[in-house]
């Protein structure tokens, strides 16, 4: 499994939704991604990627595309 | 039977008084501790001799509380070494006494990066490896004087204060996640914090104290540890006191 596809994954399992539903999503762009949610998707990327991202980045993951941006540019997750 | 057996625990401030007693009560008690202290080398010996007294591991974490890049180290190691964190003892901490009128900005900054902001760093990055499956519980060192004022101690008793209201706060958040959280706070008690009063001043505020004498680190200590263990299971949101029956 690629890393893009760690991330789709550890996204639908942390919120309980599909891969269709990934795309264009943003923060509160559905019930199931609340603040509640947030924090679950958070635990659940660094959990795949073994990082701990700083709160900034945390607040800044504001869709699905800005996620794999952060992890990117910030903990050298290679797309 | 120990208490704290196997469990796998951070404290911060380390170098002196509470947090240095914490440090040996929780070894004692059979737990993993990473000891956190600012001074390089200070806690070499003793660490050493913890873990091979009460066979098991005491590591000291040498790094300024305030530095959030080092906190974010500690974590990560201890989650390399451990896949968990079990407790955490917000200890660290600065007491600047000043009365109102002369409280000057650097002093409000330091008592308030130490006592506070950097207690909410430690405690963001923690719990990100705390509870879970197994049960976490955090213990925050506030004072009575946060509870109830004291005069001179305008940004001490204020970051204090903050201090208990991050309790009952952090209390509320966690309790889904299965970690607990509990503040103690002691009264007076036999530090070089509370001797920096001088010792004049300290034979005078004995005299208030319901026991006519200053606590030890070691009574706070156990306090900690209750709060630690699986004695206060059902425990959380909750200042316990230490203070020898001063109530200001």
């Amino acid at each position: 499994m690629n890393n893009k596809e760690k991330y789709l994954k550890a996204f639908c399992e942390a919120l309980n939704i599909t891969p269709e539903q990934t795309e264009g999503l943003v923060y509160t762009g559905i019930s199931e991604w609340d603040s509640v949610g947030h924090m679950n998707l958070i635990a659940s990327l660094e959990e795949t990627f073994d990082i701990m991202m700083d709160t900034d980045d945390i607040i800044d993951l504001s869709s699905f595309e800005k996620g794999m941006e952060i992890l990117k540019e910030k903990y050298d997750v290679e797309f | 039977m120990q208490l704290l057996k196997g469990k796998v625990a951070l404290i911060t401030g380390c170098g002196k008084g509470i947090g240095r007693a914490s440090m040996r009560r929780f070894a004692e008690e059979g737990a993993i501790v990473y000891a956190n202290c600012r001074s390089e080398g200070k806690l070499d010996e003793e660490t050493a001799y913890l873990s091979e007294q009460f066979s098991t591991t005491v590591t000291p974490l040498y790094f300024d509380i305030r530095d959030k890049a080092e906190i974010k180290k500690a974590i990560m190691r201890i989650k390399k070494e451990n896949a968990r964190l079990d407790i955490l003892l917000n200890n660290a901490g600065v007491m600047r006494d000043a009365l109102i009128g002369m409280v000057d900005d650097k002093t409000i900054e330091d008592t308030f990066q130490t006592n506070v902001f950097a207690m909410i760093h430690v405690t963001q990055m923690a719990i990100k490896i705390m509870g879970k499956e197994s049960c976490g519980s955090i213990i925050n060192l506030s004072s009575i004087v946060g509870l109830r004022g004291s005069e001179g101690q305008t940004v001490y008793a204020s970051s204090k204060g903050a201090v208990a209201t991050l309790t009952k706060t952090w209390a509320r958040e966690l309790v889904k996640d299965n970690i607990r959280v509990n503040g103690i706070a002691p009264g007076k008690i036999d530090t070089d914090m509370f001797h920096s009063i001088g010792e004049e001043k300290v034979a005078e505020q004995i005299k208030d104290v319901g026991m006519k004498r200053l606590g030890s680190p070691d009574e706070v200590a156990n306090t900690a540890v209750f709060l630690a263990s699986d004695l206060s299971s059902y425990v959380t949101g909750e200042i316990i006191g230490v203070n020898g029956g001063w109530f200001l």
